[in-house]
């Protein structure tokens, strides 16, 4: 871990004492953060040089019970060359999580894709409707509990499919 | 060495020529296809191999691409459409004058192909009829060629009345079309 990672990292733990940090095998730096936390965690990020919101994007993790949803943040500081990826566990029964459209411009439209496709609804985006799918699709097609496959598909025989 | 279309069968004499409207009208039609590309991928690229030198489309006709649906008699759909973009495909199709046909050239514009998923339209066919499908992931240039000599066959038979017919009126309502 570089000085300035390290520094980073220490200043994160001090101001936000429910956030915990990961350092996986690969030495990248992961930090758990409560979806009060991370708007807070952001901004304080994005003040501190890392002004390039790599991507920001959701998972599904039906068999988590409470955590089914996890929202992921990767961020990066471009002169430090120092990349945190910042994740947001959220619980089925409520997949509300504040937006961070107020600090990135370019949080806009991944954030809608990540409503479009995981129905994860960020509080205070200014325009919260699909991006990706057709306008009229009543669901979100990245969910497990979907099949992959158009349901409206009549002519295959499962059989031939192995299904 | 140019080629020319030898005239239909009809009554021959000095000074006159005599056939029916359904022969002349269906082989000028059928030798001047305007062909309107509507290529999203993979098979576009094939599209445009077989619009070039080595293959050479024009020989049969269809020098011209026309990329305004308004002056163009052919729709060849190459590639894999998704839900979304169906709409936009049927606007095309919609906008282009009778009488029309429709080449769907690969996988996935006929079936969805390998993109069983819940984003791609599976064959154009739910949103617009089609007369002639092409095989293949992606078909080879030839293969084009035929589907489009099989629309020229299409052309060249039609009967003048046939877009006025119920049977036809029919098969445009059902995909809600005018």
């Amino acid at each position: 871990m570089s000085d300035f990672a390290s520094n980073i990292n220490e200043s994160i733990l001090q101001n936000f004492p429910n956030v915990t940090h990961v350092l996986d095998n690969y030495g990248d730096h992961n930090y758990f953060i409560d979806k009060v936390d991370i708007h807070g965690v952001v901004e304080f990020l994005k003040n501190e040089g890392f002004i390039y919101l790599t991507d920001l994007t959701g998972s599904h993790y039906p068999d988590k019970e409470n955590t089914e949803f996890q929202v992921v943040y990767h961020i990066h500081n471009l002169v430090q060359n120092v990349r945190f990826r910042l994740k947001v566990d959220l619980s089925q029964n409520d997949t509300h999580i504040p937006t961070v459209t107020d600090l990135f411009a370019g949080a806009n439209w991944m954030e809608r894709e990540t409503f479009d496709f995981f129905g994860i609804i960020f509080d205070g985006h200014p325009n919260l409707t699909r991006i990706l799918n057709v306008e009229d699709m009543d669901y979100h097609p990245m969910k497990k509990e979907y099949a992959l496959e158009d349901e409206t598909r009549t002519d295959k025989d499962d059989t031939f499919f192995g299904r | 060495m140019v080629k020319v279309v030898e005239a239909p069968a009809g009554i021959e004499g000095q000074g006159f020529f005599a056939t029916s409207f359904d022969t002349v009208i269906g082989m000028a039609r059928a030798n001047s296809l305007w062909p309107l590309p509507f290529a999203t991928s993979c098979c576009g690229i094939e599209f445009m191999a077989t619009m070039g030198a080595n293959y050479d489309l024009a020989r049969f006709g269809s020098e011209r691409m026309s990329f305004s649906p308004r002056q163009s008699d052919l729709l060849i759909v190459a590639g894999t459409i998704s839900k979304k973009l169906g709409p936009v495909l049927k606007q095309v199709y919609d906008q282009m004058a009778e009488p029309k046909w429709v080449l769907s050239v690969g996988a996935c514009a006929s079936s969805g192909g390998i993109f069983d998923t819940y984003s791609v339209l599976q064959g154009i066919d739910h949103v617009i009829p089609v007369d002639v499908y092409v095989p293949g992931c992606p078909p080879r240039p030839e293969q084009i060629i035929e589907g489009i000599l099989k629309i020229q066959e299409l052309a060249r038979n039609e009967s003048l009345r046939r877009r006025d017919s119920p049977e036809y009126r029919k098969m445009l309502e059902s995909y809600n079309i005018q």
